[in-house]
């Protein structure tokens, strides 16, 4: 049957079936013969000593089979590892125990695990395990703890992780030209809780005949969870078997490697009994990583003109207590280095400090470092138009990077794909009505109502990517992808695929891929992932990178599958490979349209294998890694409009307009679902989301009931169009889209209430722009003080 | 202690533990895991199935407390392999990504949609006020909940109402 074009249709997912009737398998969903259930200790308090654990009154409860401690685990369970030790910035590695030894750091620090028949049973022997702390003075903030006696490392003097730094051209010099203004703001980039709403999990069972132990865990890249529980357990890789099933959400919270999951992992080996633990949520909300962190002094040189000559920033990075799996990098080279947004911005200094502080450990949290930089990027261009009485669009459109002028290297020395950043930012403009909408906010003002409209240009970097480039930068690892595109003799196709999509509707993407190469039906295809045992290798599903990097090694795949068919076919139909003609799936000798055979026929015969070309193996599958040459570099422009009110400080969206450009669409249903979600993480930033601790380091915000994920009722319905512009970095021509919204709509809010509060004098606020600090922000305004 | 159930018109009757969650009862006495487990406050909805037709936070009610009920839990919602109409809506509009939060949500919809057949987009959004989704962003769901609608009342007649 005709093929219709399947790449770039709106195709309804194919892993939806399972999830909407129920019959997915989450790893809290997995039951084992003889299974028992882990709970851990965790540590009420933010820092200290731990003088004695009694654990005998846990050890007697009803059904427990095994309580133990950090020395328990001595010799048997190695610190976990940071996977990305960044150069040149001297990275401070101090270990990072399973359980807690002699000190806890931070408040969820676990100190015990509790092995028993039931889950209740765990929890109630948990609260019998007696431990003896002496507490010690915490340090949250990360200035008071850059300059505090108390250390969270005893090795790592005034809790500094690390100081990176990196420079493009000079930025004093540009400060320096007369007529320049200098434009400065000190901006937080408060904390942030991931919130997957499937907690974290982990199941583990070792076969004692075969040595072999296998993991189910809520992973998003279950191929380096294996090579790094390998390190940590001792067991050799080919013993070690990593499977992460459903996963319910990630947001970054699920890449990096936890103490849980190897100590999970060693139970089972140790009592010969499979464990599973599953998170709850307050564990989730201590245990877990949180985001973004960051207190950043900039300062922005512009000329009259609305030029932007320099950028400096010197920011804060709040690390938590331990260095989890890929931490340096966020505030480092995914911050830093992407500082020049979608401007020519030839000054650009950026220096960083990482704090380690008595609080949960940070890490990526979608977009990870990029929403940071251009948080910072995007206020300041605002600040730079107020100060020079300019409309923010325009400044923008001075100084975007001109579409003749790709591949082009921004200061900070990254080289960017391609891109028309003025036509994303004329679309949004167009699509929103800018001109009607600034008439009609002077028309409001008049009337006493405070309207504001908010702009954010942006441009991210992802798809990574080049493993030498991400090797350079410290990572432990390789950053391609492999595939695997596998005929069965019936003609149904196998995708294997080392990405570990989670939501992100890559079975169906993938799928299309292979449909549109190989002509075959979508119904035909089936997209394996999340198994080491069966995938070669990955490196996950993370930044933007499962379809410009994993996609594009499973279009590799079906070329090789293509090619192998041709010669299959040309053989049997008596031509040269030369002479056939491949359309909707089928071979035919080019003049003579009867005279052909489907691929799906020549998978039969590759199998049968009994007329097969000279020395050509039996079988019919591809296999290929891709390494790209360089990242992907999606962009766009959001603006939205809100209203505050000025009596309570409450903000409402009225209109929200997205133009992303994510170059060539495979799906534009997945894709709009992207940006959707991006959009209301980013939004949610902006204005209800922080994570808060006390000064002992409580976190304050430790419940869902207390941290606000938000809901349907808060958002207006989003204005989503694109642009598309192809990458040459694949042959897809396609780039990431998991990350854009989160990244463009936390400025695009915030600079839409600063430009709604802008007749009362308010400049800055800090975000989350909860009412109380809208409303003072007004009120010291009308007092006389800025605020 | 005992508790007796018809879940999914199925009658199920077991021993349990005084304190054990309806969830609980479900995913690990049932064997029905359809129905999540997401927070440990009562505010993510996960859990939420149907008890003698009114949706409820299974994580907020006892097993025991549920003697004698009704429940409805996601993998009641289709006929064989006839979909519901909220399952047919969240597939067709692309209603779900990490599918987490899906059982749950579909299940305070159908809640939703039995009070009120034609709902606005803003009833549908405060309806589902005590759902939580951290991918879609909503607004798929809510296409999805103003598809089913219309399909639901194609289905008995009733004059399409929604958009």
């Amino acid at each position: 049957m005709a093929v219709t074009q399947v790449f770039g249709a709106r195709v309804r997912r194919r892993e939806d079936p399972r999830l909407i009737r129920g019959t997915a398998t989450y790893t809290d969903d997995l039951t084992l013969p003889g299974l028992c259930h882990a709970v851990f200790v965790r540590s009420p308090h933010a820092h200290a000593r731990i003088r004695r654990i009694d654990t005998s009154r846990a050890k007697s409860a009803p059904g427990v089979v095994a309580v133990l401690t950090g020395a328990d685990l001595e010799g048997k369970v190695n610190s976990i590892p940071c996977g990305w030790q960044v150069p040149n910035c001297d990275l401070k590695t101090p270990p990072h125990p399973p359980l807690a030894r002699d000190k806890v750091r931070y408040v969820g620090d676990a100190v015990a695990v509790v092995v028993a028949e039931s889950r209740a049973q765990a929890h109630d022997a948990a609260a019998a395990v007696e431990v003896d702390y002496e507490v010690l003075p915490a340090v949250v903030d990360m200035e008071a703890a850059l300059r505090s006696a108390t250390l969270v490392h005893d090795d790592v003097p005034q809790n500094r992780v690390l100081l990176w730094s990196v420079k493009g051209g000079d930025f004093e010099a540009a400060a320096r030209e007369p007529g320049v203004r200098v434009v400065r703001q000190r901006l937080v980039n408060q904390r942030l809780i991931p919130n997957a709403m499937e907690p974290r999990a982990a199941v583990a069972h070792y076969n004692p005949g075969s040595g072999e132990l296998t993991l189910w865990v809520t992973s998003q890249n279950p191929h380096i969870a294996r090579v790094i529980l390998s390190g940590v357990l001792g067991l050799p890789e080919h013993k070690l078997r990593v499977i992460a099933p459903e996963v319910g959400g990630g947001f970054g919270s699920k890449i990096p490697v936890y103490p849980e999951e190897a100590v999970v992992s060693h139970l089972a080996v140790r009592l010969g009994r499979p464990v599973k633990w599953v998170e709850s949520r307050r564990e989730n909300y201590l245990g877990t990583i949180h985001g973004r962190d960051h207190v950043t002094d900039a300062e922005m040189a512009v000329r009259p003109d609305g030029t932007v000559t320099g950028l400096r920033v010197r920011t804060l990075a709040n690390f938590g207590a331990y260095l989890s799996t890929a931490a340096p990098a966020i505030p480092t080279i995914l911050y830093g280095l992407v500082l020049s947004g979608p401007y020519r911005i030839p000054n650009i200094d950026c220096e960083v400090t990482g704090v380690f502080t008595n609080t949960t450990p940070t890490d990526a949290y979608r977009g990870a470092g990029r929403p940071e930089a251009t948080y910072v990027l995007e206020r300041m261009m605002d600040l730079a138009a107020r100060e020079l009485g300019l409309d923010p669009a325009e400044i923008r459109r001075r100084n975007l990077i001109p579409k003749d002028q790709f591949p082009y290297t921004v200061a900070t020395g990254i080289t960017y794909d391609s891109g028309d950043y003025a036509r994303a930012l004329d679309r949004a403009l167009e699509l929103f009505d800018y001109r009607r909408a600034r008439a009609d906010q002077e028309a409001a003002r008049r009337q006493g109502r405070y309207l504001g409209i908010g702009l954010s240009t942006y441009v991210e970097i992802c798809g990574a990517g080049p493993s030498k480039v991400v090797g350079s930068t410290g990572f432990s690892g390789g950053l391609w992808e492999s595939a695997v595109v596998r005929f069965s003799p019936t003609g149904k196709v196998t995708v294997f695929t080392g990405t570990s999509p989670h939501g992100q509707g890559e079975e169906t993407t993938f799928a299309q891929i292979v449909a549109q190469e190989l002509g075959v039906p979508l119904d035909d295809v089936e997209v394996l992932h999340g198994d080491t045992d069966s995938i070669l290798m990955g490196w996950g599903t993370y930044g933007s990178r499962t379809t410009p990097v994993g996609g594009t090694a499973v279009y590799l795949a079906a070329q090789k599958v293509k090619e192998k068919a041709a010669r299959i076919a040309a053989h049997q139909l008596e031509v040269s490979a030369d002479d056939l003609v491949f359309e909707n799936g089928r071979f035919h000798v080019r003049g003579a349209p009867d005279r052909g055979m489907t691929i799906q026929e020549v998978s039969l015969q590759a199998y049968l294998a009994w007329n097969l070309p000279e020395g050509m193996e039996p079988g019919l599958e591809g296999q290929a890694n891709w390494d790209p040459s360089n990242f992907v570099f999606p962009f766009g422009t959001h603006v939205c409009l809100v209203e505050v009110d000025p009596e309570t400080g409450q903000v409402r969206i009225l209109r929200y307009v997205a133009v992303d450009d994510c170059g060539r669409v495979i799906n534009p249903l997945i894709v709009d679902g992207q940006v959707h979600g991006g959009i209301v993480q980013g939004v949610a930033q902006a204005l209800w989301e922080f994570a808060q601790y006390d000064q002992a380091g409580n976190l304050l915000t430790g419940t869902m009931s207390d941290y606000a994920v938000p809901k349907a009722a808060w958002f207006p319905k989003f204005e989503c169009d694109r642009t598309e512009t192809p990458t040459p970095v694949n042959p897809l021509g396609v780039k990431g889209v998991g990350e854009t919204g989160t990244i463009a709509a936390t400025p695009c809010v915030v600079n839409a209430v600063m430009d709604a509060l802008s007749p009362f004098g308010v400049r800055h606020v800090d975000m989350p722009l909860l009412p109380e600090r809208v409303w003072r922000a007004i009120q010291q305004a009308k007092g006389g003080s800025a605020a | 202690m005992n508790v007796t159930v018809t879940v999914n018109g199925v009658r199920y009757s077991r021993d349990v533990e005084p304190r054990t969650l309806l969830v609980y009862f479900l995913r690990e006495h049932l064997g029905l895991t359809g129905t999540h487990v997401g927070c440990d406050t009562s505010t993510c909805g996960a859990c939420t199935v149907l008890l003698n037709g009114k949706a409820v936070k299974s994580c907020t009610v006892l097993a025991v407390q549920a003697e004698g009920a009704q429940i409805t839990t996601v993998e009641g919602l289709a006929q064989g392999d006839r979909l519901h109409p909220i399952q047919q809506a969240f597939w067709d509009e692309h209603g779900l990504q990490c599918g987490f939060c899906t059982p749950g949500m579909m299940l305070a919809a159908v809640d939703l949609l039995q009070r009120n057949p034609n709902p606005t987009e803003e009833q549908i959004r405060h309806a589902l006020e005590g759902n939580l989704c951290r991918c879609t962003g909503y607004q798929h769901i809510v296409n999805a909940v103003q598809a089913a609608a219309r399909a639901m009342s194609a289905a008995v007649g009733a004059p399409s109402g929604g958009e």
